[in-house]
């Protein structure tokens, strides 16, 4: 088990350099390829109207005149050991990990990320626990009822949670629950400060971005109970003498959950690296609307530590995944 | 008692006390209906037999003659789950004086795997993968016996020992998929005895194993009932098996009872033209080796569309030495041949003794 975390760790790095690589390559090879200078390359990493002097202090700090790996290098060195940016008049020391620095905003990028991880982590957690909750019992109860009323009304549902779109339920419900109601507040407070003032304000986006998931993990629930409940051992369990009840949950539900996990794992290793259209329609300053921030201004370091920040979260979920079917699934061998 | 008006059955009135039967299973005119959207399916239609404690009844008869969904029948199965609503059942099933198929489902659940067990056919599928085998006796345990985790525990690895485990506390933290074949079926049926059952339904529980397992498998299973003297009913298609364990055979043929008597009656005196069928086509080793097996020739019949008549005549060599068509047009009822030996067909006695002594005995 040990050795076999320590394995998968290890091709979890392989994988998290190989992203990097792919990531870097975009924003710095493709570019070459295309026929920009190193100096247009520059530009492209401050605001308007640089001066040479400007230009001059990107190129330099990025190793943009130098060799791709030698960029790459500076880049992975960087994240593992910190980078000092010499800006001409004053040297910005930016501590491991370092993931670069905006010339734009005139900021580190790690700190940025870290601030907002907190929000995106309090949005994905939440709403994950809540479309778990309401996915998954509306999907059991829909498939011990096949063709009944809740069944279909269920099923009706959730077609329409996966068909509408966030910026519309969103917005939605911000306009009638907090706009007008006035029931729910829009300023995000940390969990540490006030957490009832935190849930307040973040069950709008929670609930918008769970009706989003619990259609479709009520829909995966709903067929996997379909199948499950028919399987010999189902039958076995109820030759036993067990109240129907626990042949359901402790039998049929928990197979029936093994496909679901690796579809959570998914989900919400997605949803850490930010839920771009839910924050910014909540105005939630978390990943995902530094994100959005960062790609409206152009501003590549930031989205580059976006995307290897999002990166990470799918491939560290995975692992979760893996290990987690290893317990579920005693066949599962972890070798 | 919805379900009797369904069908319109003419038994299942209010039971009285007299109507009570003296054996320990009974099971009369039972029906097991299925509607679908092709038709109705009659997979059991008219089944009475009894059984005593002790004693071992086997049910023979080919894939879909209604013997599996005889005994999900008398454990109260098909009641179960989403599909539960789309059964008509009616008839009575008795057991220790207690009628089965008009009780609360809750009163049946009770009876379930305390006063009846059953083994399945497949142990790999029939047991859940995700939990050690320990776990699942336990459950089935203290599902009927308010003690705690650890006298659950011993019990299960007693009776690991018992079906012939070795080292069954080591193997009582086994995961199904850990066993053998062979072992799986132990345990299951060490989970099936667990809380000591009156009846034990065992349905193919040989068929998924290979064959030097099957004769162990039977072997104790004819201990363990001579150890706790429960009523079994064997459920299979091989005569063999039957051949080896049981007291009484019932011979079933599109959801009916063709041939019912003891053992050596049904081997030695077969009185149904199926029966004999089932016979010719069983290999044996006390037959020349250049003998070919002798097929029941055509198709099982469609419990949807049953033939008219005698379900078996569209199949039987036989069918036009009654006369008048009666095959065709008339179903024959279980009439008793001899002492406890019955059979449902329209031959006479003396046509029956004379093929079976001319035509059939000489080929087996």
């Amino acid at each position: 088990m040990i050795s076999y975390i320590i394995r998968r760790t290890i091709a979890a790095v392989i994988l998290l350099l190989v992203v990097t690589a792919v990531t870097f390559g975009i924003f710095f090879i493709l570019p070459k390829l295309a026929g920009q200078t190193a100096d247009q390359l520059a530009q492209q990493y401050i605001g308007k109207n640089p001066s040479p002097e400007d230009i001059a202090a990107v190129k330099r700090n990025l190793g943009l005149d130098q060799p791709v790996y030698e960029q790459y290098w500076n880049f992975i060195k960087g994240i593992v050991s910190g980078a000092t940016y010499d800006l001409g008049p004053t040297t910005v020391r930016c501590d491991a990990p370092c993931f670069g620095y905006s010339f734009k905003d005139h900021l580190e990028v790690w700190p940025q990320l870290t601030s907002r991880l907190p929000v995106t982590i309090s949005l994905a957690s939440g709403a994950a626990v809540l479309w778990l909750l309401g996915g998954i019992t509306a999907g059991v109860i829909s498939a011990l009822k096949p063709g009944s009323f809740f069944d279909r009304a269920a099923m009706g549902v959730a077609l329409a949670g996966v068909s509408l779109p966030m910026f519309f339920t969103g917005q939605l419900a911000l306009l009638l629950f907090s706009y007008q109601l006035e029931i729910f507040g829009r300023t995000y407070v940390p969990f540490t400060e006030n957490p009832s003032q935190w849930a307040n304000t973040l069950f709008l986006p929670w609930c918008s971005l769970a009706l989003l998931y619990s259609a479709i993990y009520a829909r995966l629930t709903r067929s996997g109970m379909l199948e499950t409940m028919n399987e010999d051992y189902i039958r076995t369990a109820r030759a036993k003498g067990l109240r129907e009840r626990n042949v359901v949950v402790k039998h049929g539900l928990r197979a029936a959950l093994t496909p679901l996990v690796t579809v959570f794992g998914m989900d919400v290793g997605l949803l850490l690296g930010g839920a771009l259209i839910t924050e910014t329609v909540f105005s939630l300053h978390g990943i995902g609307e530094y994100a959005v921030q960062s790609i409206s201004a152009n501003d590549l370091p930031p989205i580059l530590g976006v995307t290897l920040l999002a990166a990470f979260f799918v491939v560290f979920m995975n692992l979760v995944v893996d290990l987690l079917y290893a317990t579920i699934d005693p066949r599962v061998r972890l070798s | 008692m919805t379900e009797l008006s369904k069908t319109g059955a003419a038994v299942g009135e209010p039971v009285r006390a007299q109507d009570a039967p003296t054996a320990f299973l009974e099971v009369r005119d039972l029906k097991v209906h299925f509607p679908t959207d092709d038709g109705l399916v009659k997979s059991v239609d008219g089944l009475s037999f009894q059984l005593e404690k002790g004693k071992t009844l086997g049910i023979v008869g080919e894939s879909g003659s209604g013997k599996s969904v005889t005994s999900l029948a008398i454990m109260g199965l098909h009641r179960l789950g989403a599909r539960g609503k789309n059964v008509r059942m009616s008839g009575e099933i008795w057991l220790d004086g207690k009628e089965l198929v008009g009780a609360d489902p809750d009163e049946v659940r009770r009876l379930r795997g305390r006063d009846m067990a059953m083994i399945f056919q497949d142990p790999l599928s029939a047991m859940h993968p995700y939990y050690k085998v320990g776990s699942q006796i336990v459950e089935a345990y203290r599902v009927h016996h308010d003690v705690s985790k650890k006298v659950a525990r011993k019990r299960a690895i007693e009776l690991l020992d018992r079906v012939g485990i070795p080292e069954p506390d080591k193997r009582v933290d086994g995961y199904p998929h850990e066993f053998s074949g062979g072992m799986r079926q132990r345990a299951m049926i060490a989970m099936a005895l667990v809380n000591n059952p009156e009846l034990l339904i065992a349905d193919e529980p040989t068929t998924a194993l290979d064959v030097t397992v099957q004769a162990q498998i039977l072997d104790l299973i004819r201990d363990l009932q001579k150890e706790f003297g429960s009523a079994v009913v064997i459920i299979t298609h091989d005569l063999g098996v039957v051949a080896e364990i049981a007291d009484d055979i019932l011979v079933m043929y599109g959801g009916r009872c063709v041939e019912r008597g003891p053992v050596d009656d049904i081997f030695y005196e077969p009185q149904h033209p199926y029966t004999w069928g089932l016979l010719g086509s069983m290999p044996r080793i006390d037959r020349a080796q250049t003998d070919r097996l002798i097929p029941v020739k055509g198709q099982p019949p469609s419990l949807i569309n049953v033939p008219s008549g005698c379900a078996f005549n569209p199949r039987c060599p036989y069918a036009d030495v009654p006369k008048d068509n009666i095959t065709r047009t008339e179903r024959p009822e279980l009439r008793e041949v001899g002492g406890r030996h019955f059979t449902a067909c329209h031959l006479s006695q003396e046509d029956r003794t004379r093929i079976w002594t001319e035509e059939i005995a000489p080929k087996l």
